[in-house]
């Protein structure tokens, strides 16, 4: 899933400043799961930005708002009502997707993302999250013991483990693991080196975002 | 500040600990203030951040967390989980300019009568010493 | 061993002769004063068979590896140019390739490069279009097959004649499988390996015990990388910041054996003392001398370890 986490809440409140009515607005796919911008983190940080504006004795109208997904029209015009309500910034909960959906459906509003959008990964524990894929578009994990190189080596080398590889830590620090230490150390122990041997070719990054925004059509889909 | 501040504080108080530790404090008649609004929790698990926020929205001046002694937990690591939501939250307090000491956790056992009374006071007095809740005073004015 | 000749390197030629071939490393500046490159080179020439020359070592920006390169030319030195993929994509690496063999670059020596992130631009975007064994075969590509990656052919009087040299390092991890990494090279078509600095000489025994008997050494020339420990606060920093590096404790305790104006000396002496035992090692074709900023000293050194004069091929 996108992993996301929110942004600090010094630029939110930048967001925020000199307006007096504002709409949060969650989405419950990927950053409800990765507790970034659920119904609950929506609820904590109205309530943040409402206890910030009451100690300065602002007036500020925080509505809360949670939509199923951001990144589907279907759900985006569920909030045509409450748009209708003239908000002086509306913020997005979800990651960067929403506030580009909600930017596009209600061109008229003033959209901010709440969340940094951080990467497609998963959870390692409750609270854990690490990166495990870059969408490059042409899966070939299977050749490397079902562990991704290209995101989770440093340097996305197809041949590694570099010269930096050192009792199974990356040279850039000892808190990223080096994938190629694990990846070469599965296939040693496997005693599949022979399969393993062939030099991966060049990659053809054509179809990672190298070759543009990307897209998908799938025409039995289409109405 | 004025001399007659009485802060309003909001105690989450886990049902196998701090609150048995409260009637006891009650039942051996020890003297601790009274605007503390005891809210039973079943276990300090279940304190969840959102519920700090709207008692400080609300106008409270302090919000502490009482559960068992680390090790004690009823549900193994509620108490654990607990502290560590407290120590976040304090964190986000601080950066909407509410002070970190407004939100407190402790722990005790159910046996321990007069240490839920002595946090009480010992809470109190850090409140007092900090004074009304910014958004209070705000809201008043 | 004989080898077909594939370029006019004057490192392949040493190589080729059966000499023990000796190369030195320059690092180019940070600045564009071609003044210091010039410096540095004096203290090299007719020292070193074929000189590296970094290309914005530990992702720090310097004079590029090709002008520096040129400058150490004309200087009176054979480069060897070094390529790291972390700044260039296959286009441009491919483009400078050109101009490096059509301004009279003999030798590329071609590397994954150190992450940005322990360099003075830990902001940028990296590249790594590449590794650094993608980068043997795209060079062998256009210099044996005649070919850009594209498929494009080279004229015959195009083709960029380099020899084309990598990095190994035994002391990486995991250690069983480092000679599989650098047969992988092999395999890519590199003509010739340098090592990273050397100072476990029980682990690189065993590591070149495994090149040789996977005839790894038949195929390419293996160089031994030489670093002499200048002091005690030296060894101690490799040995626990530089990842990739071993220090033994016998070399610290060697080190703290002798007072501190000796340390230097005993640090040489240590080194010269690897360089006889590399002498006669099996599949090591000589030595790639990396004296950080000391490049005054290779010329007593090289004496000492009786490598000099060298051999005109």
């Amino acid at each position: 899933m996108i992993i996301a986490e929110r942004k600090p809440i010094d630029e939110i409140k930048g967001f925020v400043e000199g307006k007096t009515k504002v709409l949060l607005v969650g989405c419950r796919g990927c950053v409800t799961v990765c507790n970034a911008g659920g119904t609950k983190e929506v609820g904590i940080l109205a309530s943040l930005l409402r206890l910030d504006a009451q100690k300065e004795g602002r007036d500020l109208t925080v509505d809360e708002f949670t939509l199923e997904r951001q990144c589907d029209p279907e759900y985006v015009d569920e909030l045509a009502e409450l748009v209708e309500k003239k908000y002086d910034a509306i913020l997005s909960m979800a990651c960067s997707v929403g506030p580009q959906f909600l930017s596009r459906r209600y061109p008229k509003e003033k959209f901010y993302p709440s969340l940094n959008t951080c990467f497609i990964g998963g959870a390692l524990a409750h609270g854990i999250w690490a990166e495990h894929c870059q969408a490059c578009g042409n899966c070939i994990i299977h050749k490397f013991g079902g562990m991704c190189p290209i995101t989770r080596c440093s340097k996305s080398l197809m041949n590694g483990p570099c010269g930096g590889s050192s009792e199974g830590v990356c040279e850039i620090s000892k808190e990223v693991e080096c994938i190629w230490h694990l990846i070469t150390t599965k296939v040693m122990e496997e005693d599949r080196l022979e399969d393993f041997a062939p030099i991966q070719p060049i990659k053809d990054w054509s179809t990672s975002r190298d070759g543009g925004p990307r897209k998908i059509v799938r025409e039995e889909l289409v109405k | 500040m004025s001399e007659d501040f009485e802060p309003k504080i909001i105690a989450f108080c886990c049902q196998y600990c701090a609150y048995s530790a409260a009637d006891m404090a009650g039942s051996m008649r020890l003297q601790y203030p009274s605007n503390v609004e005891i809210i039973l929790i079943p276990c300090t698990g279940r304190f969840d951040v959102i519920l700090a926020l709207k008692a400080f929205e609300a106008g409270a001046d302090g919000v502490y967390v009482a559960g068992c002694l680390e090790g004690n937990c009823h549900f193994l690591d509620g108490n654990i989980r607990a502290k560590k939501r407290v120590a976040y939250l304090q964190k986000q307090i601080e950066q909407v300019g509410l002070e970190p000491g407004r939100l407190a956790m402790y722990n005790l056992s159910a046996s321990q009568g007069p240490r839920f009374a002595e946090i009480v006071n010992e809470f109190s007095a850090t409140i007092i010493h900090l004074g009304p809740s910014p958004m209070k005073k705000k809201l008043a004015a | 061993m004989t080898r077909e000749i594939k370029t006019n390197s004057n490192l392949e030629k040493v190589l080729a002769s059966g000499a023990f071939a000796v190369t030195g490393e320059l690092g180019p500046p940070r600045h564009c004063s071609a003044h210091e490159v010039e410096e540095k080179a004096k203290f090299l020439v007719g020292n070193v068979d074929s000189v590296n020359i970094t290309d914005n070592q530990t992702a720090v920006v310097r004079m590029s590896s090709l002008a520096a390169g040129l400058l150490s030319q004309k200087a009176g030195l054979e480069a060897n140019m070094q390529a790291v993929c972390r700044d260039r994509n296959r286009i441009a690496l491919q483009s400078d390739l050109l101009g490096a063999a059509a301004l009279g670059i003999n030798n590329l020596l071609c590397l994954s490069g150190d992450h940005q992130k322990f360099g003075d631009h830990p902001q940028s975007k990296n590249v790594f279009d590449l590794d650094s064994i993608n980068l043997i075969q795209m060079v062998k590509l256009m210099r044996d097959d005649g070919r850009l990656l594209s498929g494009q052919e080279l004229p015959p009087e195009g083709r960029p004649k380099l020899f084309i040299g990598a990095a190994f390092n035994p002391f990486a991890d995991p250690e069983d499988y480092r000679v599989h990494r650098v047969a992988k090279k092999v395999e890519a078509g590199v003509d010739f390996l340098q090592s990273q600095c050397i100072y476990d000489m029980v682990r690189f025994r065993k590591f070149m015990a495994q090149a040789v008997d996977m005839g790894l050494t038949e195929k390419a020339y293996f160089l031994a990388g030489i670093t002499p420990l200048k002091s005690l606060g030296m060894a101690r920093y490799m040995k626990n910041n530089v990842p990739g590096i071993i220090v033994p404790d016998a070399c610290i305790d060697r080190l703290k054996g002798v007072p501190k104006e000796k340390q230097s000396e005993e640090g040489d002496k240590m080194a010269l003392e690897m360089v006889e035992e590399l002498k006669n090692m099996k599949g090591i074709a000589g030595i790639h001398c990396m004296f950080i900023e000391r490049e005054r000293d290779v010329k007593s050194f090289l004496e000492q370890a009786k490598l000099l004069p060298r051999p005109k091929v």
